[in-house]
């Protein structure tokens, strides 16, 4: 873990405690020049589109609330505002999924979609859809897609996301299986639920089988004011209640031992742990379809930047989470407009790259 | 003083310790000897608690161990494994969490005390440096240095100086000699090395294939019980004013041989 900016790196003849406490403020600048990223972003990716606003109109949209005049109100307050905020929230519950994972586990290449719980997520939601009928297809508007039943495709696909992700707890603990291992368990599990998904769909009728496809490539279109209230709800719960354990997940990245040896109850955290990241990975996954990518990139960037004191990894990589999606879907929108790229798509294009170029630049 | 009488332990029915016996006083190191496979890290693992110890065997000045909380136990206990594989954190964070069992957490005296910490054992300019980028001995040092902030009234020590260069090897357990003796901690360590072991530790428990060979004083430990465990002939003798002890041939080592299990 390097100084982030070198520059500004601490002066040798301080005192360790000092430099500590530098590291800790430099650390929180870069959760602040994050989250100023964040808003800039937020408003840019307000104001444009097909129809275009300036910041100032957009401000007094904002400001006058969704009970205002005109056709801009709507766009904003109806169409723009919960596509953001489902950006936002999807993105830092599939990136903190992702740091919780990797972290548990101590496997790099653990992710929301490489252990199989994005896939599971959305059988369950597929299946909810197909057997209760949870989901219709709207010819207008543009909510194409309504769920009838957003707790009953909640539940399921939060039973989906769970049961892999116990699936691979019990797999890796049971058998004590190597990191690599571990992934390709998840993996095969993800492509057992995406083939039963495909069945599912194949003896489903045109239109629910519509309503179903998009949980195979992630939208962010779909999502209306409730569902970005239960996606805000998971995050609050499952994102702060493991943040107050990142003392113990930071005992648990030296290993097992060490880490009961410092008192630390392995065990139970791993479990609770495990359960948090696959909610938040089932939730956003049951709105918005699969979205790859942003679990496994968030926490490496970020780790990169500031390393891997989950006090700071865990809020700042669902920052950086929320960044990239929201940069993804922005430019999703606006590349072809006015066709709509997929997000899930749009993300691997945009945070591929990005994760080659943290990774040219952080090693020596 | 830690005292252990009675510990009998076994993973799935093979018996590794059998109703072993220890006492083993404040201010000095005891060392535990003996070749692989005998039990050394499983008699470790079972006074840390990190295997499930039988009740009223281990006990810490008159406390059964086994009846202890995790966190109460972790306030007593600081155990160093054979192997660590370093997280990707700063020197100062990685010894800030041995202040984890204590309820004062992170507060201002814990940060004072890790910095004083680091101090002593010459760490200071190293506490912004990754633990993944240190040498053996620094890391070493860094997992002692979390050790002894987590205040323990026992430090156990699984192959300390394995891996480490030679000057290394002295100076750390030269390093835990001094804090053992100064905080009057009691210090267990096991060890390969027999010349170090005569060196730093006043106490010895040597255990063999079969169990317990000599436990007691480090100086009434014979050369033929250090045969009987090792199976290989030593001759003991004085160089510089050091004792010393040196492996002379493979002499008992048939039988022995045979008797060698795996843990």
């Amino acid at each position: 873990m390097r100084p982030t900016w070198r520059d500004d790196a601490p002066v040798a003849s301080d005192s360790p405690l000092t430099r500590y406490r530098q590291r800790l403020w430099r650390r929180t600048l870069v959760g602040l020049a994050m989250g100023a990223a964040l808003l800039v972003l937020t408003l840019v990716s307000l104001a444009s589109g097909t129809y275009r606003l300036s910041v100032e109109a957009l401000l007094a949209i904002l400001f006058a609330g969704p009970g205002g005049e005109g056709i801009e109100t709507q766009i904003i307050w109806g169409i723009r505002l919960p596509r953001v905020a489902a950006a936002l929230l999807a993105g830092a519950a599939l990136a903190l999924a992702g740091t919780l994972l990797q972290g548990l586990l101590r496997n790099p290449l653990a992710s929301p979609f490489t252990l199989g719980i994005a896939q599971g997520a959305a059988l369950g939601a597929t299946c909810a859809i197909v057997f209760f009928g949870a989901g219709q297809l709207h010819s207008t508007g543009a909510q194409a897609v309504t769920l009838n039943a957003p707790l009953g495709v909640v539940s399921l696909a939060l039973l989906g996301g769970l049961s892999s992700a116990a699936l691979i707890l019990l797999i890796a603990t049971l058998r004590g299986l190597t990191p690599e291992a571990v992934v390709l368990a998840g993996i095969a599990l993800g492509a057992f639920a995406s083939a039963a998904t495909m069945i599912v769909q194949y003896f489903a009728s045109d239109t629910q089988a519509a309503a179903t496809l998009f949980w195979t490539f992630g939208d962010l279109g779909r999502a209306g004011w409730p569902e970005v209230a239960w996606l805000a709800g998971a995050l609050v719960v499952f994102g702060v209640l493991p943040w107050r354990a990142a003392w113990h997940y930071n005992a648990m990245a030296w290993g097992d031992d060490p880490a009961r040896a410092l008192g630390v109850d392995v065990v139970r955290h791993r479990l609770l742990g495990t359960a948090a990241a696959a909610t938040l990975a089932a939730i956003a996954t049951a709105f918005l379809g699969i979205i790859g990518f942003i679990g496994l990139i968030a926490p490496h960037a970020v780790r990169l930047l500031i390393g891997s004191d989950q006090r700071f990894l865990l809020p700042f990589s669902a920052l950086a989470g929320a960044l990239i999606l929201l940069a993804a879907d922005t430019l999703g929108r606006l590349l072809l407009a006015p066709v709509v790229l997929p997000v899930g798509a749009v993300t691997a294009l945009v945070g591929a790259p990005l994760l080659l170029v943290l990774l040219l630049r952080g090693r020596p | 003083m830690l005292s252990i009488a009675g510990l009998s332990f076994g993973y799935r029915g093979a018996p590794v310790l059998s109703e072993l016996a220890l006492q083993a006083p404040a201010g000095v190191l005891t060392a535990v000897l003996g070749p692989n496979g005998v039990g050394k890290s499983t008699l470790l693992k079972l006074i840390a608690g990190l295997l499930p110890a039988p009740r009223d065997r281990v006990r810490l000045d008159g406390t059964d161990l086994s009846r202890l909380t995790r966190t109460r136990r972790a306030q007593r206990i600081a155990y160093l494994p054979q192997m660590t594989t370093p997280a990707q954190v700063s020197v100062f964070e990685a010894v800030l969490l041995g202040r984890l069992p204590h309820p004062s957490g992170r507060t201002d005296t814990d940060l004072v005390l890790v910095e004083e910490m680091l101090q002593r054992l010459g760490l200071a300019c190293l506490s912004d440096r990754p633990v993944t980028q240190l040498s053996g001995g620094e890391l070493q040092k860094v997992l002692i240095a979390r050790a002894l902030v987590q205040e323990p009234r026992l430090l156990l020590l699984d192959e300390p100086v394995n891996h480490l260069d030679l000057r290394n090897q002295i100076e750390v357990l030269e390093t835990i000699q001094g804090v053992v003796q100064d905080q009057n901690l009691v210090g267990l360590v096991v060890l390969h090395d027999l010349n170090l072991a005569l060196r730093f530790a006043e106490r010895v428990l040597l255990l063999g294939p079969g169990g317990a060979i000599h436990t007691g004083a480090m100086a009434e430990l014979r050369t033929d019980q250090v045969e009987q465990a090792y199976g290989i002939a030593v001759v003991r003798g004085e160089v510089g004013g050091l004792p010393v002890m040196i492996p002379r041939g493979a002499a008992v080592a048939a039988d022995a041989g045979a008797r060698r299990r795996r843990a």
